[in-house]
Formats: structure tokens, C-alpha cells, sequence
């Protein structure tokens, strides 16, 4: 039976950790690879790197932080940020990543799932979807959340696998650094609808939030950043606390 | 000792070559069928399609070189599935030097596609010594079935299937070995101390 996965992600910028909330207000987390091996070592299932600074000029500097993250750690990694070509993506994947997210140039260009899947394989390909409800429905935003678009959250999802996607990360931008637990009923949904495994993002502020979204939204994995990055809960305290709850971890 | 790690464009030969780095063990990355011929083990890596896999290996002549292997072979992932007759993945006939037939996953209520940890079961044996009841890092929708011929680990995901195989000088791991952790680079060590 597959152990319920913990993910630390960690937004980059200029090189740096960095955690916003409501994707504004950023504040300083420390150095990536630091961090990441803090992770490794504390029993992480896997590790997602986001830049957010992510402009043609720091490319260059991505690729070459991934390399040292792959130099480092043991577990499966993903990176995303500004993603919007096979080439882009296969620089990142040749540094070592395991996986490329991709979010707003997918939904502005969907086909690039399509060739991302075609190149790689779909195990390589995670779509990234930032979402909000907007008049009772769930509408995609883009640009790290900024920019709400008129794409429907669960429609966009199936087109996603249908295009060879092969993980859903979903962040619900009005959790997303509030510490108020996870988006239960919209992860639920995209989950049932899925046959592809869903990473739940956005809210992780207790540990009865992690238990929640495994046991209520039946996800595969559940995604955080400063309630680790700022020790707030330690990693292998947490995986005692879901294991004494019957769900099935690492 | 010089390890090589076949590089035929099919999976992500690095994650190999960093996790060796990280044992202190020296490997190169090589299509060369001589290289790979004379390499004192050979791990041969891959993810995506078993049909272009297959193509690209016959292409590059490789198929007769890795089915003659005398030395220690790692195949990882679709490495070892290749290492069997055939599989159901675009219906592809693959190396052959293990006997039998690799599927898909058909479960109604899992996923398709297993991504994550799963607990490896093992039997006594060199590979997998010091590994049981452990967790390691699986990214697969195709499966060879469960066999005592060769199955030495094994990871149930709907059905009881091969986590690990060995026949002769050929070993595999469905597994990602070079992205599970401890557990796997301790499967790795014993790789390279065979």
C-alpha cells in the first residue's frame, strides 16, 4: 500500500527560501539546499522547489541550484517556475530533477503538457493549478495567483491528465499561508475526479489539518512551507501523529 | 572499480551517477558497447516507453551486447522490465534474459500509475541484504508479476508484484533505488560490493 507523502516546498528567489502569504509578503526561509537536506534527513517523501523569481536571466541560475540539490539529496524532487518549453524543461531535468511543474504557460499554451509528456514521459509532468473561488465556482489564477483567468479549476484538471499529465498540485489561494487547514471539499473533488495522483497545498497550519486532508479529501500527498521551514511542526513528529491515526506513512 | 551506466537517452542517467557519488563509487556514463562490455558492472536505468526504449537500443546495437553481460547488471525501473521477454507496453519485445512477461497495472481503485513509497518484502539474498518491510520509491504503471523463479522482493499495489528480480548475473529493481533514500543507497552498496 503506497505511504501517504509529506512534501516541503520551498519558493525560491534570487537563490534564496523564501515564504510569502496569500502569495505577497515574502520573507526570508534560508538557503535551499541547507534546507533541503534538513529535510532528507528529518524522513520528507519528496521535495517541490518553486522559483518565483523565474525570468529568462536567472535560468541559468536555476539549473545551476538544482544541480547542487541533486548533488545532495536521495529523494525524488520537483521544480517549477516559468517553465514554457521542452528545452527550459529538459535543462532543469538534466541537472537531476525528477519533475517539472507547469502552471500559468500551460494554461495560457495547454499543448505544452502535451510535448512536455511526449519528451519525458508523463511521471515528469506536474500540473500546477493556483485556484480561487470567484461567485461559487473555482476559476485558475495566474502569475503566482495575481491574475484570475475565466478557466474552471475542475475542468482544467481533467484536461490536464488528458493531456498526460501525471500529478495534480493543487493550491487553494485562499489557504495558501493563512494556517487554516487545507481546502477539503475542492481537493475532494478534483481528487475523485482524477486518476492521477493529487497533491493537496495551501493552509497546513496543525497537524489535524494533515490528518484531515488524507482522511476527508483522500489525496496522495500534502504539500507545506513555513509550518516546516519554521520548525513549527517537525517532520517525523508529524508522521507519528498521522501514523497513530491509522493513515499509512513512511 | 569502474561502473558503467548505460546512457541511451531514456531516463535520468544522472540521479544514477549522483547517487554513486555519494557511495564514493566511480561510474561513467557510456552507449559504447565496448566500454559497457568491459565496465566490471553495468547498471542500465530507464523510464518512458518500453517500445522506444526497445528502438533506440537496437539502434545503438546494444540489445546482443547487454543480453552477453558475464559481469553484475542493475536494470532500474523500466531497465528491468526491459530485462524480460516482453511486455504488455506496445506489445514489445524487450532483451530476454530473464523469462517472462511484463503488465499493466488494471486495478479499478487505485491509481493507474503508482507514484511514492511502497513497502519492499524480501527474501534472503545479497542484493536486498539488510532491506525488509522497507519503504522505497516506485514511479510505474507496468509491473512484472511475482514468480519465484526470480522475484526476490516483492511490493503489493493491487496485486503482489516484483519490487525485485534476479536470474544469474542479471538483477533489477522496479524501484528507484537512487531516489529511495537510505534504504536504497544501501541497496546500491551492496550493488557495487557484489
Amino acid at each position: 500500500m503506497l505511504a501517504k507523502r509529506i512534501i516541503p516546498c520551498l519558493d525560491i528567489k534570487n537563490g534564496r527560501t523564501v515564504k510569502g502569504v496569500n502569495f505577497e509578503s515574502l520573507r526570508d526561509a534560508g538557503d535551499p539546499v541547507e534546507l533541503a537536506a534538513r529535510y532528507v534527513e528529518e524522513g520528507a517523501d519528496e521535495l517541490v522547489f518553486l522559483d518565483i523569481s523565474a525570468t529568462e536571466e536567472r535560468r541559468e541560475t536555476l539549473v545551476h541550484l538544482v544541480e547542487k540539490i541533486a548533488a545532495e539529496i536521495n529523494i525524488p524532487f520537483t521544480v517549477g517556475g516559468g517553465v514554457n518549453s521542452v528545452e527550459g524543461a529538459r535543462a532543469i531535468l538534466r541537472a537531476g530533477a525528477d519533475k517539472i511543474a507547469v502552471n500559468s504557460a500551460a494554461v495560457k499554451r495547454p499543448e505544452l503538457i502535451n510535448e512536455l509528456s511526449e519528451a519525458f514521459g508523463n511521471q515528469c509532468v506536474v500540473l500546477a493549478v493556483d485556484a480561487k473561488r470567484v461567485d461559487e465556482t473555482w476559476k485558475i489564477h495566474l502569475v503566482g495567483g495575481k491574475v484570475p483567468t475565466e478557466v474552471d479549476l475542475f475542468e482544467w484538471c481533467k484536461e490536464g491528465e488528458a493531456r498526460g499529465a501525471g500529478e495534480i498540485l493543487f493550491t487553494s489561494m485562499e489557504k495558501d499561508g493563512t494556517k487554516y487547514g487545507f481546502e477539503i471539499e475542492a481537493l475532494k473533488s478534483v481528487n475523485e475526479s482524477s486518476s492521477i495522483p493529487v497533491i493537496a497545498s495551501g493552509g497546513a497550519g496543525k497537524m489535524d489539518d494533515f490528518i484531515e486532508v488524507f482522511k476527508e479529501a483522500g489525496v496522495a500527498a500534502a504539500l507545506a512551507a513555513s509550518v516546516f521551514h519554521y520548525k513549527e511542526i517537525p517532520i517525523p513528529v508529524l508522521k507519528q501523529e498521522l501514523s497513530n491515526n491509522n493513515i499509512v506513512v513512511r | 572499480m569502474k561502473i558503467a551506466i548505460i546512457d541511451y537517452g531514456a531516463g535520468n542517467v544522472k540521479s544514477v551517477q549522483n547517487a554513486l557519488n555519494r557511495l564514493g563509487v566511480e561510474s561513467f556514463l557510456t552507449d559504447n558497447p565496448e566500454e559497457i562490455k568491459t565496465a566490471e558492472k553495468v547498471v542500465f536505468p530507464g523510464v518512458g516507453h518500453a517500445k522506444a526504449a526497445m528502438e533506440i537500443l537496437e539502434q545503438k546495437q546494444l540489445v546482443e551486447v547487454i543480453q552477453n553481460l558475464t559481469q553484475p547488471v542493475l536494470g532500474i525501473c523500466l531497465g528491468m522490465q526491459l530485462l524480460f521477454d516482453k511486455s504488455e507496453e506496445g506489445n514489445t519485445k524487450c532483451i530476454g534474459v530473464i523469462n517472462g512477461e511484463v503488465k499493466p497495472f488494471t486495478s479499478k481503485e487505485l491509481k493507474t500509475t503508482q507514484i511514492g513509497w511502497n513497502k519492499l518484502f524480501t527474501n534472503e539474498n545479497e542484493l536486498l541484504a539488510g532491506v525488509s518491510d522497507d519503504y522505497v520509491y516506485y514511479v510505474n504503471s507496468y509491473y512484472v508479476p511475482y514468480n519465484k523463479a526470480y522475484t526476490i522482493g516483492w511490493t503489493n499495489y493491487g496485486i503482489k508484484f516484483s519490487g525485485s528480480v534476479k536470474k544469474d548475473n542479471y538483477y533489477g529493481c522496479q524501484f528507484h533505488p537512487e531516489k529511495s533514500g537510505s534504504i536504497g543507497e544501501r541497496i546500491l552498496k551492496n550493488f557495487v560490493e557484489l
